[in-house]
């Protein structure tokens, strides 16, 4: 390529997200996170020979569900098919999946960034079923001596979204990646824990000069199992990639996984050679026929999406729209949202959300839900701030201690002796005290300097512990400096 | 025409199967014989005839999403050649190998 190239980068992502369903999708065993290793198995999901698989129905009606979100056309006549591969975790030899019918097809999704909406075609959604939890025994897959497995997430159904090669940023990944899980966990289809791994994401990346309508070389990267982390990785890859072909390579087929504590990808396996995976019709399984019907009942039940959520909240409650919009994208926001605003100010409640209590939670790592924090505190800490009982400030400072302790604000303001000055007489004399200490200040301010008067009031507010009510503060200083002035 | 040994071999190799020269030679032998013998289906006109995927017509076998309580751990782990505590012990993953 010649110096001085424009690369651009083209991305293509592959997300998986386990199921909510009480059951696995091809046996009975139950679904729940945390459960001691291979407590949750039966013949059908640890592979026995012999054992043959029974369709779960709420994992087909899922899998609509979430292929309608993605706004996707539905296949009347779906199946399923053998992938076979050879790998401990998978302990059939087989992986049941969809393959030439999958559910669900042709859907988009619209992401914004930087303000403009940007749509992403969806290419598929399919059905099919989780493999065992495999854990090494040595420090990393290299080195493992041994390799241990659970059997529990075997057989949990999973859903695989793939994207047609739309996306062109790592901005636009990561925007992806959270619109999708917003979306799913609207639907109900998936709690879509990245960290816990019900959510896992695969980006296939390559790069091109800028304007060029060919692709280039495609890389598949695997363990990206974070927002920070679909963006960091695309970075670096995009820039990886970009340097091979400037410096006269060719970027290889390859798979790279990304380490996210050193920041950077490295190479796992070849491509070079397609895999063959020798798909052929699951013969245990019957076709699925999806009626119409069965599609618009699914549709009429859905619940709201992200979008409309955030255009509701705009419109019935006057949010602007940056709050609208990260407040409908999480179930913690929006639930503790609508609580709260049935009883105090929606634009204050959501300035409260996205602004303390957000921060709290990403820095004690508890989510809003499993938190102290009830909406009734929000909506009383907003009372007494409209009242006057108390300052902006100070409500900032009960919040910290309700976050910590849970009681209620009435009596965290009572305890620490934090309400409001708003008494005359106590306040003038406070007023009076800071005058008489502070000759140049009123002055600079007789001579004509407005300024001064900014260094009184905070004078007040030292005096009092920033409990001076700061209207009535900001009147009977001014009065008591004309009596000062006479 | 028909399989080749080298067929044979990455065949054998894709289902972790190891065979030595002359076993392959009769494995070689013997598909090729399947093949012919299935490739008079070849024959037959199938024009504007869609693929069967199942000997059936049944269409929606399914059941409701219930869990029923599967086997005990030590039942789940009774046939197991190793394992560590409640874990299938299995050797570790061939670098390159890696699915899913
Ligand atoms: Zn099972």
């Amino acid at each position: 390529m010649p110096a001085g190239t424009e690369y651009e980068v083209v991305v293509g992502m592959e997300v998986h997200a386990e199921l909510a369903t009480r059951s696995k999708v091809f046996c009975s065993c139950p679904v729940s996170f945390g459960a001691p290793p291979n407590t949750q198995t039966c013949p059908v999901c640890l592979g026995m020979p012999g054992a043959l698989p029974m369709l779960n129905r709420r994992a087909v009606e899922f899998t609509i569900r979430a292929a309608l979100a993605l706004n996707c056309q539905i296949t009347p006549f779906s199946k399923f098919f053998r992938k076979n591969y050879f790998y401990p975790d998978l302990a059939k030899g087989f992986q049941i999946t969809q393959f030439d019918a999958p559910i669900g097809h042709d859907g988009w999704l619209d992401v914004e960034v930087d303000g403009e909406v940007k749509r992403i075609r969806i290419r598929r959604v399919h059905l099919e079923e989780e493999t065992a939890k495999l854990t090494h025994a040595g420090d990393d897959i290299i080195t493992a001596g041994n390799s241990l497995l659970d059997f529990n997430r075997s057989g949990i159904g999973l859903i695989e979204i793939v994207t047609e090669p739309d996306i062109r940023s790592a901005e636009e990944a990561r925007a992806y990646l959270k619109k999708l899980r917003a979306t799913l966990v609207a639907v109900g289809v998936s709690d879509c824990k990245l960290e816990e791994g019900s959510m896992r994401c695969e980006a296939n990346i390559s790069v091109r000069p800028k304007g060029s309508d060919k692709y280039g070389n495609l890389v598949e990267l695997k363990n990206i199992a974070s927002f920070r982390a679909v963006y960091r990785a695309i970075q670096y890859e995009a820039a990886r990639q970009s340097q091979v072909l400037e410096s006269g390579g060719v970027v290889r087929r390859e798979t790279r996984h990304w380490d996210d504590a050193k920041g950077e990808t490295a190479f796992m396996r070849s491509k070079e050679q397609a895999a063959e995976y020798c798909y052929f019709p699951e013969p245990d399984l019957m076709p699925l026929e999806i009626s119409e019907e069965w599609v618009e009942e699914i549709r009429r039940g859905m619940p709201e999406l992200p979008d409309a959520r955030a255009a509701r909240y705009m419109r019935d409650y006057g949010l602007n729209k940056e709050d609208a919009q990260q407040i409908a994208e999480s179930k913690e926001l929006w639930w503790f949202f609508e609580q709260t605003a049935a009883k105090a100010d929606g634009p204050e409640v959501a300035k409260w959300l996205v602004g303390e209590i957000s921060a709290a939670a990403n820095a004690s790592g508890v989510e809003l839900s499993q938190s102290r924090l009830r909406p009734e505190h929000i909506a009383e800490l907003i009372s007494m701030m409209e009242s006057g009982k108390i300052s902006g400030k100070i409500a900032k400072s009960v919040f910290e201690d309700v976050w910590a302790t849970g009681k209620a604000p009435a009596d965290i303001v009572r305890e620490r002796g934090l309400s409001q000055i708003s008494d005359e007489g106590e306040l003038r004399a406070i007023v009076r005290r800071v005058i008489e200490a502070n000759p140049g200040p009123v002055q600079d301010f007789g001579a004509g300097k407005e300024r001064a008067i900014s260094f009184l009031v905070g004078q007040v507010m030292k005096e009092s512990r920033g409990r001076a009510n700061p209207q009535e503060t900001n009147r009977i200083l001014r009065e008591e400096l004309a009596r000062a002035m006479e | 025409m028909g399989y080749t040994v080298d067929d044979a071999k990455l065949l054998a190799d894709r289902a972790k199967l190891r065979f030595s020269r002359e076993q392959l030679e009769k494995a070689t032998q013997e598909l090729n014989d399947m093949i012919r013998y299935v490739d008079q289906l070849a024959h037959v006109d199938t024009e504007g005839v869609p693929p069967m995927s199942h000997p059936h017509s049944f269409a929606n076998v399914w059941r409701d999403d219930e869990p029923k309580e599967g086997l005990s751990a030590e039942d789940a782990l009774a046939n197991a050649p190793d394992r560590h505590g409640q874990f299938f012990r299995v050797p570790r993953i061939i670098a390159g190998e890696e699915e899913g």
